[in-house]
């Protein structure tokens, strides 16, 4: 097994994916007795991931299939309905160590797909078409006449007509639409030069004539398809980024009646007022009163706080928190839309729909495109006819500008761009959810980061204690295996990492806010909080802002272990370029006065807010944008989601919560905060390339326009002029990836 | 010029065969997984047969 994959591990039945049950409504029927499940592994990277995945699921009898899919990070199983429980095969998997998430394809996605195959499909017609005519156009260039040049003809009208027809719908449905609702777009040029040359083509044909544009018909559909495709390959991927982040939430509670029985209940269906069981490991499913209880809450999917909170009877705790160390009863307040997540996420879509529709640089540019060459057409039609007196040259003029004009390279332009772009930065760790969200993030002039688990990791990390005896250190980590609050994780690790062995506990006690306490050769072994551990309230008070945890014996305190939320190691390099490019970088955090302002000096930041909740966020953000600033936000918790939504662009970290990825125009991964100022930088590189393309399409029609109009722009011109543009700026795009490394430096 | 009447028809036979493949293979799903099948060929279990299909619900319909 190579080193890269995760390690096996023996989950707490609580712990996987699958919650209490309620598995089945995310498996399908596909066919009577074969039942399908798809699940999300986001671990999933490599031969060996595959194998064990497939592997461990083919185990089971009943198991008919299982494939892993690792572009889309997804498995598929199925099985013999009513032969094997979801919940086992997902258990089976989530104990090779990786994380599962159940996952309902949504109609949309299916939809999504079909809409590339069809695409594809389109494309491929398209391109078979485009090489057939050609070969026969060059023949007629080069100088075939009479009888062969007509059959010449005739076999590319027989190709082209179905071509044509089959290849061009989905610009043909976008124009009608668009005409419809008494708009221009770019598919109304584009289907009326498609349309109208085939049509004059045939004609021609018919008539014996010289010229025929069939190919060049063709060769457009072919080169607007490559656009049309990339830009849909562009936002499929956009699209599966965010898919299924936000799957996981509670799936229910299990409800306890007035009489003492026990019931299922999704989540859904609480109601104020009913007494709900959580055990130690589960997710908090409604808003509500702890009854019964002592255990540590961990919020960080609510606030991005690391550490756990301690709740007892009459604390508050809130949906979407995961409740660590005891079995809590918890009296519901709030359920379904009236939790504090549902206000958030609430919170969130508002923001998002006051930052309105970004009309982007295409859109721009295609307004006021149309019109002026359906003008353009039209004059070069009334001026030949009025000069000449001759229709059919006229309208052959006027064919003839709209196919030179037709907007080949602007289509390619951008999505060829994008494309390269998000490429770009896939390979370097950063999903790019929004096709727009590069050119916004090029013209931001405001930077604003949230400080815990954004500026700094997110998880407390340890302290490495000056003069511990190993004996006490396989002591802790004797107590420290058996929890999950993070502490005494990451004190395990850390002994673990230092290959020190576990002390054999005769028998070990969780108390919930407390810490733990074990039985070793008659001695009572304590690790646990300050008081528990029997030390002074206030000894060795010299860094109070970190979190600690001490191990004592016998209530003799022996040893202690400080934990602190360090910066990320890159975080003051990254806001020292935000500050030297005039971004004027700001910290706005949940957290306490104390520890902010000791960050914001520590990195260089004059401005901090620290106390605020995500309400005040997102007015603060929402103020700088109606000031006329382009902010771009980073921050990872759900309390940063509506601030997130709010702001111009928005990045988050991909150890975030799910519902700030969720909200975020892009999420990077990593243990550094780079990835951010590499984004901003290819955006702006992205930027410039795509200015130079629309340039280049510019210069081309100045060039080529003149011809048509001119009337001499012979189908052997407009295939030259149009094919070379097309390449021009596909390969101006792809130097964007030359570009990249150099940019990519910090 | 009366070769063109085999040599055309030829070519875009062949085209078409070839514009069919691509269409097949788009529908089959060949192109769902390029990560995959990338990866795949390092694991050595998919060089052996692969095991008999088990039963599927062909086999007796219980319903």
């Amino acid at each position: 097994m190579p080193a890269c994959c995760p390690e096996p591990l023996i989950l707490p039945p609580d712990e996987g994916a699958s919650g209490a049950g309620g598995l089945d409504r995310w498996v399908r029927e596909v066919e009577p007795g074969r039942s399908r499940l798809e699940a999300l592994v986001p671990g999933v990277h490599c031969a060996a991931c595959i194998t064990r995945i497939e592997d461990s699921l083919r185990a089971f009898p009943a198991v008919i299939s299982a494939r892993v899919n690792l572009s889309t990070r997804r498995v598929v199983v199925e099985w013999l309905s009513g032969k094997a429980a979801p919940e086992d095969l997902v258990a089976a998997i989530a104990s090779l160590g990786y994380e599962v998430r159940p996952w309902l394809p949504a109609a949309e996605a299916d939809a999504q797909r079909s809409e590339g195959r069809a695409l594809l499909t389109a494309l491929a017609v398209a391109g078979f078409a485009a090489a057939n005519i050609m070969l026969l156009s060059v023949s007629v260039w080069s100088g075939a006449e009479g009888a062969t040049r007509d059959l010449f003809h005739w076999i590319s009208a027989l190709i082209a007509l179905p071509a044509v027809a089959f290849a061009g719908r989905p610009f043909f449905a976008s124009a009608s639409r668009a005409l419809s609702r008494g708009h221009l777009n770019m598919d109304v040029p584009i289907s009326l030069a498609v349309i109208l040359a085939t049509a004059m083509s045939l004609y021609e044909t018919m008539q014996s004539g010289a010229d025929a544009y069939f190919d060049a018909a063709v060769t457009l559909l072919f080169f607007l398809l490559v656009g049309r495709y990339l830009d849909h390959m562009m936002r499929a991927r956009a699209r599966s980024a965010v898919t299924g982040l936000l799957a996981l939430n509670a799936t229910g509670a299990t409800v306890i009646d007035a009489l003492g029985a026990r019931s299922f209940v999704p989540a859904g269906q609480l109601r104020p007022g009913m007494e709900i069981l959580i055990a130690a490991g589960e997710r908090i499913a409604a808003d509500g009163a702890v009854v019964d209880g002592t255990s540590d809450v961990d919020r960080a999917a609510l606030t991005g706080e690391p550490l756990p909170e301690v709740v007892k009877p009459g604390s508050d705790v809130h949906a979407g928190t995961l409740n660590l160390s005891g079995p809590l009863k918890v009296r519901v307040g709030a359920a379904g839309d009236d939790t504090l997540m549902a206000d958030i996420v609430r919170m969130m879509e508002a923001a998002e729909a006051g930052r309105g529709r970004y009309v982007t640089l295409a859109e721009r540019m295609a307004r006021a495109y149309a019109p002026s060459v359906h003008i353009l057409a039209g004059l070069t039609f009334l001026g030949w006819l009025l000069i000449t007196g001759d229709g059919h040259a006229a309208v052959l003029a006027a064919i003839s500008v709209l196919i030179i004009t037709c907007p080949c390279a602007l289509g390619l332009a951008v999505p060829a761009v994008q494309v390269v772009a998000s490429g770009v930065l896939f390979r370097r760790g950063i999903l790019l959810k929004d096709g727009t969200a590069l050119e916004r993030l090029a013209g931001i002039d405001r930077v604003v980061f949230d400080k815990t688990g954004t500026l700094t990791r997110g998880t407390p990390s340890l302290i490495p204690p000056v003069a511990a005896a190993t004996r006490d250190l396989e002591l802790a980590l004797g107590l420290a295996q058996r929890s999950r609050h993070v502490l005494a994780r990451k004190l395990a690790a850390w002994a673990t990492g230092r290959g020190i062995v576990a002390a054999a506990f005769d028998s070990v006690d969780e108390r919930p806010g407390e810490g733990l306490e074990g039985k070793i050769q008659g001695a009572r072994i304590r690790l646990g909080s300050r008081a528990f551990c029997g030390v002074d309230a206030d000894a060795g008070d010299d860094d109070s802002e970190r979190s600690e945890v001490w191990l004592a014996r016998d209530r003799k305190p022996i040893l202690r272990f400080a934990f602190a939320d360090e910066a990320r190691n890159d975080a003051a390099a990254v806001v020292a370029i935000f500050a030297d490019a005039g971004m004027q970088p700001e910290i706005m955090s949940g957290d306490r006065e104390a520890p902010v302002a000791a960050l914001a000096a520590r990195l260089g930041i004059k401005a901090f807010r620290s106390g605020w909740l995500p309400a005040a966020k997102a007015t603060y953000v929402e103020a700088l944008e109606e000031g006329g600033h382009h902010v771009l936000m980073v921050g990872d918790g759900i309390n940063d989601a509506p601030a997130l939504g709010a702001a111009h662009v928005s990045m988050a970290p991909a150890s975030g919560a799910d519902i700030g990825q969720a909200a975020a125009d892009l999420v990077f991964t990593g243990e550094n905060l780079s990835p951010v100022v590499l984004a901003w930088r290819l955006a702006k590189a992205a930027e410039r390339v795509i200015r130079q393309n629309f340039g280049l399409a510019i210069a081309y029609n100045l060039v080529a326009v003149p011809i048509a109009i001119s009337g001499h722009a012979s189908p052997l011109i407009a295939a030259i002029a149009m094919s070379s543009s097309s390449l021009l700026v596909t390969a101006n795009a792809l130097r964007l990836r030359l570009l990249a490394p150099r940019e990519a430096r910090p | 010029m009366n070769v063109l009447v085999y040599l055309i028809p030829a070519a875009l036979l062949l085209g078409g065969i070839g514009l069919a493949a691509f269409v097949w293979s788009l529908r089959s799903g060949q192109y769902d997984d390029l990560d995959g099948a990338a990866m795949r060929i390092l694991d050595d279990e998919s060089d052996k047969a692969p095991p008999p299909p088990r039963p599927t619900s062909t086999t007796t319909p219980k319903a």
